[in-house]
């Protein structure tokens, strides 16, 4: 620790524009990063942690959001104080930053290898062949297999961790001694997220490299920090060693951030092993693709869900675990039939739903209801809250004064203020949006609840909160649920079995307890070992 | 939160001279019988009288009052723009919700029927509509509704898509409603403003294609129109100048305010285009 | 741009693609025929021309008019392809003679024009949007809203007035000085000396058009993320706005180009008659007066299919701009 900060921010205080809702960003910020140790930034959304990263960069948009305080010293150069030409000659050298979405932050219409070139050659003096090297070195040293094609490659033609690993490749090839990671990982399936993890990791160690790492998952804090810095509406509330924040916080924020982080042991088995068999899905299958289209070339059809069968008994909570493209949304919507499918059947309490017209389908339909991932999307905002749930049981006959009625009891049974009632989605946070997601849900009284992603839109302790109302709900009510989720943590909490999902194919089905004590099928194994912080065990705090 | 539609509208300065300027077109085309009675065809004085004389913008090569001929003219090129704008967004509006709503083999036909109609050279087929049914407002509106309706056809089909993705349509089709109501009560009303904008920005070209026709000479006869002017006043450029230039800064000014409005509308109704 | 074998596929799906729609517009010119008032062989012996009575027999027999409807369509279909347009007795032509006699200055006005708008356009709206809110911005944007605005028939007639009556610079009609009888590269200047105020003409609505889109989409794709990544690898602004931003707000632009190519057409009817150039669309215009409505059909055939082959290239154009484009 004696040796000098590389990066040392003194004081930052970053403003918004004057129509935010608060009035700094970052306020009176004191941080310091040395070479060969990472540093996590974690904070919610909205705690001001990205707009660090870019204030440090010099990359605010200006003239709106801007610094008005405080010192960034770099190898102790005051970095507020440096002109443009300085700042550009730093930037990408001496501080390189990687992104969220390497999709977006990637040029669509150049290769890989251009856009990494461009890096060496406005930096450095070196032949055409000398950074021609130098690249394919570095796409190595990420393992990228077959350099050359990725080099000659554009950005859609690679998969995501292959274009974050790009990226990666284009911020350390010039050797920086900084580099700025913004949420890095938050847009990659769970597996590919453990690769880059270690990936980013590992590079550090051997380039000596300052990491400033900005995170919103405390999993990820556990897997690769050294020290923790976490952040509140602008503030920084603690700093301090990874071991101490994560297992002995100080500031009630922290604890209370870090008790909202479900843990990866299962809930134990409920004897209800009895109970008679709700909803029975029997070789469900979904091609998508344009194989019907004229002239297409080539067969480009993706077999989305494969066969698949499944029995979710009454009163049961069936977890539909997998990363993105495994099928298991597409699986979930053929069951409530917003996807048609290609063929099997869907038997609910008996009845061959599947054998329904869409016609026939409708009056059934209040007997399955989904609770959708998109807090801002699952709203219509063109309709108050009440009619948002009322329209359910008006659709179905109930006269419009008593499915008013019914909406404001729903309100308090997802613990929602009555004088909501009356007022547009706008006016809700994520969480309380949800929760208004949840009661249109209930308002048909449904015998299964289908839930997609319910929480993973949410910030972590808004999470906790929506996860532990679904569980109350589910208990009062004796509702069926299939939820569906990428997060192992999230699963443990809620479903009592589990079925894997990986390629349209169900690897592993069986109670949680079980799927987690001993999993059977590699994939399964190779999932639970990608859980970010799966060694950390999250100390016990009170809320 | 924001100001109202429009606070924000009039603020935007062009806009608002838009609308004043479009305004009083309107009052000058309602109220041509009045202000200039009787048959804007008929012959008033000498020919080729300058305009700021006896009469505010002089007189033809047949002893027309160009004035009366342009508050005439505003009636037609205001009502065609407005009638084939209505009946073009009409069925684009239609056509492109139902290739949105349902896609699949529906959507292919469509769009297929739409990109064919935005293939075609468009004014070329409206000349060759109008010639075939001869000349009248009949059938120049529905020349122009013919071909302009895919553009709202794409935006609409566009939009919807977006919101048939938009989980509370999802949510909706889960609660069992009919896909009528899903069409109508649901998802139209979000996709509102941008068919108002592109709508009335759609009056303008309406106006633009109807003085062309008629500059071809298949305008209405029996109605007077700014095209009809120009055309009829081209021979006479070198000695009467004011024959064609006056009614065509009359179509100009119009079009004009017609865009300034209907950007000012797009502008005030997504204001955080203007945060830039 | 590598031409493999995703390539050569993509252009003839595009190719396939276009059969179709020369098809349609077949069937679509069979439609209006029936439209049109009076017997079809009278219509297709061009209205009142003049036609003999044994040719309007023979036009009888040809497309079997008095067969049922779906052979009559069948009949007219299999003509069409083979460019059997009938022939003008008004024009004393045949009609698809007459029409590729006039397609070259219409190539000649619409190719000048396509590049004039296109280029300037695209280099307005880049003054613009790398002067956001100056008095540059201003004055493009202004003069933009303006001449989108304007109708085409009117400028060319106030063109004329200046450039022409007023100040005798440039001549008022036609595509060249035919009693001058110029050889080689007089010729050429000469043309072009003639080209001038058409093609203005027709390139303000277009130019104005696209300065508005690129301007738009400049300002458009300087707030994405990957503008956010080129500034943290220390590039300077100049070279982010014309390495990065540049190719990609140029994209819909080009887009918007190959839409235009049919509206682009119909502006040339317009202009030809406005300037007399000798071309599809002042042919257009006459055979409109002389209701020759078969002329007119298969001169809205043939631009038709102009339009099919321009979007072709145009595709092939964009192929080469988005690498993005073969999986689509």
């Amino acid at each position: 620790m004696s040796e000098p900060a590389l990066l040392a921010l003194h004081g930052l205080s970053v403003a918004l524009p004057v129509w935010a809702d608060r009035e700094r960003a970052v306020s009176e910020l004191s941080l310091e990063l040395r070479r060969n140790e990472i540093v996590c930034v974690v904070g919610e959304s909205g705690s001001g942690k990205s707009v660090l990263a870019r204030a440090i960069m010099g990359l605010l948009p200006a003239p709106h959001v801007r610094v008005t305080g405080g010192r960034v010293l770099f190898e102790g150069e005051d970095l507020l104080r440096a002109g443009p030409e300085r700042m550009r000659a730093i930037r990408g050298a001496r501080i390189a930053m990687i992104f969220q979405e390497p999709m977006t932050a990637l040029n669509p219409l150049m290769t890989i290898g251009r856009q990494i070139d461009e890096m060496v050659e406005i930096h450095l003096a070196l032949t055409r062949r000398q950074r021609r090297a130098r690249i394919l070195a570095l796409l190595e040293e990420v393992r990228l297999a077959d350099p050359q094609r990725i080099m000659r490659a554009y950005p859609h033609e690679l998969s995501g961790g292959q274009r974050q690993r790009a990226m990666i490749a284009m911020a350390l090839i010039l050797e920086p001694a900084i580099l700025i990671a913004d949420e890095p990982t938050t847009a990659l399936d769970v597996t590919t997220q453990a690769q880059i993890l270690a990936l980013i990791k590992e590079l550090q160690r051997k380039h000596q490299t300052g990491v400033l790492f900005i995170t919103h998952d405390f999993g990820v804090v556990a897997e690769i920090a050294d020290h923790v810095a976490v952040m509140q509406h602008g503030i920084l509330v603690e700093l301090g060693a990874a071991a101490q924040v994560l297992n002995a916080p100080r500031h009630d924020y922290t604890r209370s951030l870090i008790a909202a982080v479900p843990a990866l042991t299962p809930r134990p088995r409920r004897a209800m092993e009895a109970a008679p068999v709700l909803l029975e899905v029997s070789g469900v299958m979904k091609t998508f693709g344009t194989g019907a289209a004229w002239f297409a070339c080539g067969d480009r059809r993706v077999h989305a869900v494969k066969s698949v069968d499944l029995a979710v008994r009454r009163g049961h909570t069936l977890g539909l675990v997998g990363e993105s493209g495994s099928g298991k949304s597409t699986l979930a919507r053929c069951i409530i039939r917003l996807i048609e499918p290609d063929a099997g059947t869907v038997r609910l309490g008996g009845v061959d739903l599947s054998a329904l017209s869409r016609r026939q389908l409708r009056p059934h339909r209040k007997h399955i209801q989904m609770v959708f991932q998109d807090p801002f999307g699952s709203l219509n905002p063109r309709l108050t809250v009440v009619q948002l749930i009322a329209q359910g049981p008006v659709t179905h006959g109930v006269a419009v004064s008593e499915a008013l009625a019914i909406a404001r009891e729903l309100l308090q049974l997802v613990r929602l203020d009555p004088a909501a009632a009356d007022r547009f989605p706008h006016e809700f946070s994520g969480g309380q949006r949800q929760r208004i997601g949840i009661a249109r849900a209930l308002a048909l009284k449904p015998d299964l609840l289908v839930a997609d992603e319910p929480v993973s839109a949410l910030d972590v302790s808004v999470q906790a909160q929506v996860l532990q109302l679904l569980a109350d709900i589910r208990d009062r009510l004796e509702l069926t649920m299939l939820f569906i989720t990428h997060d192992l943590r999230v699963a443990a909490q809620v479903c009592d079995e589990i079925a894997v999902m990986h390629h349209g194919e169900i690897v592993e089905f069986g109670p949680t307890i079980d799927v987690f004590a001993d999993p059977q099928h590699a994939y399964t194994r190779e999932l639970l070992a990608a859980v970010p912080g799966r060694n950390w065990i999250a100390p016990q705090l009170q809320r | 939160m924001q100001q109202p539609f429009w606070r924000r509208f009039v603020r935007n300065r062009p806009a608002a001279f838009g609308l004043a300027f479009l305004a009083f077109v309107v009052v000058l085309a309602l109220g041509a019988p009045l202000l200039f009675p009787g048959d804007p065809f008929r012959m008033v004085d000498r020919t080729f009288l300058p305009p700021f004389g006896a009469y505010l913008f002089g007189t033809d090569s047949l002893g027309r009052d160009i004035a009366a001929g342009i508050a005439h003219g505003g009636r037609t090129s205001l009502m065609v723009g407005l009638v084939a704008t209505v009946v073009a967004v009409s069925i684009g509006t239609l056509l492109g919700a139902l290739a949105g709503f349902y896609r699949g083999w529906i959507d292919d036909a469509l769009m297929r029927f739409t990109e064919f109609f935005q293939t075609i050279p468009t004014f070329l087929f409206a000349i060759v509509l109008v010639a075939i049914m001869s000349p009248s407002r009949g059938s120049i509106i529905l020349a122009i509704a013919v071909i302009s309706w895919p553009p709202i056809a794409r935006l609409v089909r566009g939009e919807f898509m977006a919101m048939r993705e938009r989980e509370f349509v999802q949510a909706a089709i889960c609660l069992g409603m009919t896909d009528l109501a899903i069409i109508f009560r649901q998802i139209l009303p979000n996709v509102l403003s941008p068919i108002i904008v592109a709508g009335s920005l759609m009056v303008a070209t309406a106006i633009l294609i109807e003085a062309a026709l008629a500059f071809l000479g298949l305008g209405d006869p029996n109605a007077m129109s700014w095209g009809f002017m120009i055309g009829a006043g081209r021979s006479f450029l070198r000695d009467a100048w004011w024959l064609c230039a006056i009614p065509g800064i009359a179509i100009l000014l119009t079009v004009l305010s017609i865009n300034l409005v209907g950007e000012g509308v797009n502008d005030a109704l997504n204001p955080r285009l203007r945060t830039l | 741009m590598a031409i493999g074998p995703g390539t050569i596929l993509y252009v003839v799906r595009r190719l396939l693609q276009a059969v179709p729609i020369v098809v349609g517009i077949v069937v679509l010119n069979f439609l209006l025929l029936q439209l049109a008032p009076g017997d079809a062989a009278t219509v297709l012996a061009g209205e009142a021309g003049g036609a003999p009575a044994e040719y309007v027999a023979q036009l009888r027999e040809r497309f079997g008019l008095d067969r049922p409807m779906h052979v009559q369509l069948l009949l007219y279909v299999k003509n069409v392809l083979m460019l059997n347009l009938g022939y003008s007795f008004r024009n004393s032509m045949p009609v698809s003679e007459l029409i590729f006699g006039r397609l070259g200055p219409t190539l000649l006005l619409m190719g000048t024009t396509l590049i004039v708008s296109v280029l300037s356009g695209v280099l307005l709206g880049l003054l613009a949007a790398t002067a956001v809110n100056t008095w540059r911005d201003r004055v493009i944007s202004v003069a933009a809203v303006i001449a989108y605005a304007t109708p085409l028939f009117w400028i060319g007639l106030m063109l004329i007035l200046l450039f022409s009556i007023k100040l005798d610079w440039l001549p008022t009609t036609g595509m060249e000085d035919v009693v001058a009888f110029n050889e080689g590269w007089d010729r050429v200047l000469d043309i072009a000396h003639h080209l001038v105020l058409p093609t203005l003409t027709l390139s303000l609505f277009y130019m104005a058009l696209y300065t508005r889109m690129m301007r738009a989409a400049m300002l458009d794709q300087r707030g994405m993320d990957y503008v956010v990544t080129a500034r943290s690898k220390g590039l300077a602004e100049r070279l982010i706005t014309y390495r990065h931003v540049l190719r990609n707000a140029v994209l819909p632009v080009v887009t918007m180009a190959g839409v235009q190519v049919g509206s682009l057409l119909g502006g040339s009817v317009i202009v030809e008659s406005v300037f007399a150039w000798p071309g599809l669309g002042q042919l257009a215009f006459q055979s409109l007066f002389a209701r020759d409505f078969n002329l007119l059909l298969g001169i809205f055939f043939l631009s038709a299919c102009l339009v099919v082959v321009v979007n072709l290239i145009v595709d092939m154009v964009y192929l080469v701009l988005d690498p993005r484009i073969k999986l689509g």
